[in-house]
């Protein structure tokens, strides 16, 4: 049975400065749950989008072709109305509305513009039924849990006559009894004769649910196979496989002391209480070392990372932190800092940064207590300062009184670098210091770690660019569904190494 | 007002500057900023005009300061808070609350008056903590913990005083309010078109401009010892000179009349003093860290629930010090005191230049769009205008600064 439903060919989607896909080429069949299997970055959820029209046709090249027709939508309603659904990671319900009134949220069932409330609840039901969920149609989506509300987003997708159901790391955020059901649900679907694609780093569940994988990596179509005739092994393979070029400075560590140890460390999600994002972590920093941090989206990286920083991020925070041999409290960021903790934040644009504000308060604003005598700031050397980093870090503005809202994306990051060596702190944590950069500037930012290593700081690298972690760390800690799975040195380390640690699943506690 | 040149001048020099400090002294001229100092003289000029000189007459200037003082002072403490993003609702009814307090204890149990004041201005901090509390550690949109402060506390108000006013108040508070600086050092002549003067207020205003120019000149130097762009010399020179004209102005037309208002003594430290705070204090900057990024601010560090607190705290005592001085100044405590205040308070920070968004703002920028209704109303009185027709006219004015502002961050656009 070769019935295609879908064929995406030469695909070309540019956004400034970046070819996000490059003559991507997808084949669906009909009934056929198909997956596609990429590194973070590699396109898969700009592909998705270009299919169901968030990217409206115009935006990029290439050409559409939907149970033998060609499509141009303009939105996501035209794709809607030929049956393409896509469900996206962060879910999009109306939490304070019923189950029913999200399922036919913007296809209300009414009778002469007014609500049939008897029709709706009932039809909503029938939805629920089919897709396993034993809650009433009337019950508000606040009360459901994550799973049960990806249940909601099928039920919905299913009242839409849907063909074709795109779904972007469907069990990233679900515990393992969620991911189980949804799989069988997505299985009983199929059968159904709705086709699936789902988008997804857990390689395991790709294996058992799906019947084709197509690997994109950097933008372009790598391959497409049948599962029987696949390994992860291979798949992961496809999804690594580029050559390490000369993009990394060189750099022979000087490696001291013990500086920060992470022993046992536990973090609850803030919205599930009962999902555990960190399970019993231990790491150990050591002075001038660069240790690289690397798992998938969801593992729990900047989780792990925010709750050591003063407790930012999470709840039921357990675990035990020992700066330099010593146990410390960091209860709070300015705790935190005080014991020479710095966290650059993976988002600076939401995190890092005050954008309306110049260079120099930017520079100073986690560190003004060093500027300041009884309360009030030395203006002056704070501009001296920022002048210094401007030099140092060699930021691209005409003084330190620019708007960093302005500035590129990589000055911004070196603003963001700044302040936090400001703080002279011993263990510096960057999530994601590379991200949206462009690679000459990324090449300063390597430089500059190297340079805070030399300085006898510990430093860790969250980074979902695994041959950049290859390219800097000295030492490389896994972490997969919350769990460190494995801590290799630099030279035993290849991206295939590596991939398997970070997409395997750890079973011997249950959560 | 004093402070204005000063921190104006600071600011307003951000040209290009290298490392070497080789830098082309390109004149930059901060357009939003002065854009309020402008209309605010075109204002003056306009109803200097149309008054045919009488707004600018001795008398009516100092009119101006002293029936407008609690405003400005309210606005003081509003524009902090709409720095750190917030909002403050309640003032009026904080004045009201305040004055009648201060009634009870000054009129009816006779207490002295310094320690009425300070027991005053008490009350206002702990209001003030109140509803920080509410807003900054219970997570309560300050919008809401506001609006109902303004029930709450008029409710408070006409508990006290029933449906009544209370006074006279002792003559120290009413002086405060409304009373000018004895002659000290007796008049001196200006000739025969200005008549006499009261000398120590001319001497004040000398003094004052000394100090503006000295630290004019202080800030100026120091820039250029640490090789940050300065103006160039004639900007630099009128950018001292014509506040100090101003003030001289102002300082020679008071004299004339009856000296200087203890009232705007009292407005002019406060200018200062919060400036200052905002401009050179951790807190001042944290504020602004806040209101510009929370997310960023607590990340850095910054103990966001305590500022937000204090500055409600410091909202509250500005409050309380306002009802005292409009009570001082109608001699009566009343229950309607301080009605609509806020409104005024708040249009004076936005037309100040005061984003919504929080993060922006400036204490002589809330001050500035304070003067500005306060001359359109002051003006307005002189020309027999209809109540509408002011409020019509400072409605427009609101919408058109605030239009002024978010057009001028569109055009200098790209920051996000």
């Amino acid at each position: 049975m070769t019935d295609t439903i879908l064929r995406m060919s030469g695909i070309t989607k540019t956004f400034p400065g970046v070819k996000a896909l490059q003559d991507v080429n997808l084949e669906v069949r009909r009934g056929e749950i198909h997956s596609i299997c990429g590194e973070n970055g590699a396109g898969k959820s700009t592909l998705m989008k270009v299919l169901s029209g968030v990217y409206p046709h115009g935006t990029y090249e290439g050409d559409i072709e939907f149970e033998g027709e060609p499509c141009k939508f303009s939105g996501i309603r035209d794709s809607e109305h030929r049956g393409i659904v896509i469900i996206h990671q962060e879910l999009a319900l109306a939490s304070n509305l019923s189950i029913a009134e999200n399922i036919f949220l913007g296809n209300e069932q009414a009778t002469r513009g007014w609500i049939d409330w008897n029709k709706t609840n009932a039809a909503a039901d029938e939805l629920l039924h089919r897709v396993g969920l034993s809650e009433s149609g009337v019950t508000p989506v606040i009360e459901l849990g994550v799973g049960k509300q990806q249940l909601v987003e099928i039920a919905k997708a299913l009242s839409k006559k849907v063909k074709l159901l795109i779904l972007d790391e469907p069990t990233a955020a679900l515990n393992d009894e969620d991911s189980a059901h949804l799989l069988r649900l997505l299985s009983g679907l199929r059968d159904e004769g709705i086709t699936c694609v789902i988008i997804s780093h857990k390689l395991n569940e790709v294996m058992a649910i799906s019947d084709r994988v197509t690997i994109l990596r950097d933008g372009r179509t790598i391959w497409t196979e049948n599962t029987p005739d696949l390994t992860e092994e291979k798949i992961i393979s496809g999804m690594v496989g580029r050559d390490m070029e000369h993009r990394y400075p060189e750099h022979t560590p000087t490696i001291g002391e013990e500086a920060l140890r992470i022993v046992d460390w536990t973090v609850y999600s803030p919205t599930q209480p009962d999902r555990a994002l960190v399970r019993k972590a231990n790491l150990t920093l050591r002075r001038g070392e660069i240790v690289g941090l690397a798992g998938l989206m969801g593992a729990g990286r900047t989780e792990l990372a925010m709750s050591v920083f003063g407790r930012s991020y999470g709840i039921n925070i357990s675990g035990q932190l020992f700066k330099d041999g010593k146990e410390i409290q960091a209860r709070s960021v300015r705790e935190a800092i005080d014991h020479g903790i710095a966290y650059a934040t993976e988002d600076r644009k939401r995190y890092g940064l005050n954008l309306i504000e110049d260079i120099k308060r930017n520079v100073s604003a986690a560190a003004l207590g060093k500027l300041a005598k009884a309360g009030w700031v030395d203006g002056n050397e704070e501009y001296r300062v920022a002048n210094d980093f401007r030099g140092s870090m060699n930021i691209k503005a005409p003084s330190v009184e620019a708007v960093v809202g302005k500035l590129s994306g990589g000055n911004q990051q070196k603003v963001v670098l700044s302040k936090w060596i400001l703080t002279d702190p011993d263990v510096l944590i960057l999530d994601e210091p590379t991200r949206g950069i462009d690679v000459g500037a990324k090449y300063e930012i390597y430089t500059i770690i190297n340079r805070l290593a030399d300085e006898g700081k510990a430093v860790l690298v969250i980074s979902s660019e695994l041959p950049e972690l290859l390219g800097i760390c000295d030492r490389i800690y896994t972490l997969s569904a919350g769990r460190i799975t494995g801590e290799v040195p630099r030279a035993e380390a290849t991206q295939e190494s590596l991939m398997t640690l970070m997409t395997k699943e750890v079973q011997e506690v249950a959560p | 007002m004093t402070a204005a040149p000063s921190s104006a001048g600071v600011r307003a020099g951000k040209g290009p500057n290298g490392p070497q400090g080789q830098a082309p002294r390109k004149v930059n001229f901060d357009l939003k900023q002065s854009g309020i100092y402008i209309a605010l003289a075109l204002i003056v000029v306009a109803f200097a005009v149309a008054t045919g000189g009488d707004l600018l007459a001795p008398q009516n200037l100092s009119n101006i300061i002293v029936q407008y003082s609690y405003i400005l002072v309210l606005a003081i403490g509003m524009v902090l808070i709409i720095i750190a993003g917030h909002i403050d609702l309640s003032v009026g009814s904080v004045v009201a609350a305040s004055g009648a307090f201060s009634a009870v204890l000054m009129v009816q149990m006779d207490v002295p008056w310094p320690i009425a004041v300070l027991a005053t201005l008490a009350f206002g901090a702990l209001i003030g903590a109140f509803q920080g509390y509410w807003v900054a550690y219970f997570g309560i949109p300050a919008f809401i913990v506001t609006l109902a402060g303004m029930l709450l506390f008029r409710a408070i108000t006409y508990k006290i005083l029933g449906n009544k006013g209370i006074g006279p108040f002792p003559d120290d508070v009413r002086t405060l309010a409304n009373g000018f600086t004895p002659g000290f050092l007796g008049n001196v002549g200006l000739g025969d078109a200005l008549g006499g003067a009261d000398l120590f207020s001319i001497v004040v205003g000398v003094l004052v401009v000394i100090g503006m120019v000295f630290v004019q000149l202080r800030t100026r130097s120091a820039r250029v010892r640490y090789n940050q762009a300065v103006d160039p010399g004639w900007l630099f020179g009128l950018k001292v000179a014509v506040p100090a004209l101003l003030v001289m102005f102002l300082v020679v037309q008071l004299a004339r009349f009856r000296n200087l208002p203890w009232v705007l003594i009292l407005l002019a430290v406060l200018v200062v003093g919060y400036t200052l705070v905002t401009n050179r204090a951790v807190f001042g900057r944290q504020i602004y860290a806040v209101g510009g990024n929370l997310q960023a601010a607590t990340l850095s560090g910054v103990k966001v629930k305590s500022v937000v607190f204090w500055l409600f705290v410091n909202m509250g005592v500005l409050a309380s010090l306002a009802g005292l001085i409009f009570a001082g100044r109608l001699n009566l405590a009343g229950p309607t005191a301080g009605n609509s205040f806020e409104l005024d308070a708040i249009a004076a920070a936005f037309i100040g230049g005061a984003a919504v968004q929080g993060g922006v703002g400036k204490v002589v920028g809330a001050i500035t769009g304070g003067l500005i209704m306060g001359v359109i109303n002051n003006g307005a009185g002189l020309l027999g205008w209809q109540t509408e027709s002011v409020m019509f006219v400072k409605g427009l004015v609101l919408l058109l600064a605030v239009a002024f502002d978010v057009w001028s961050k569109r055009r200098t656009a790209g920051t996000r």
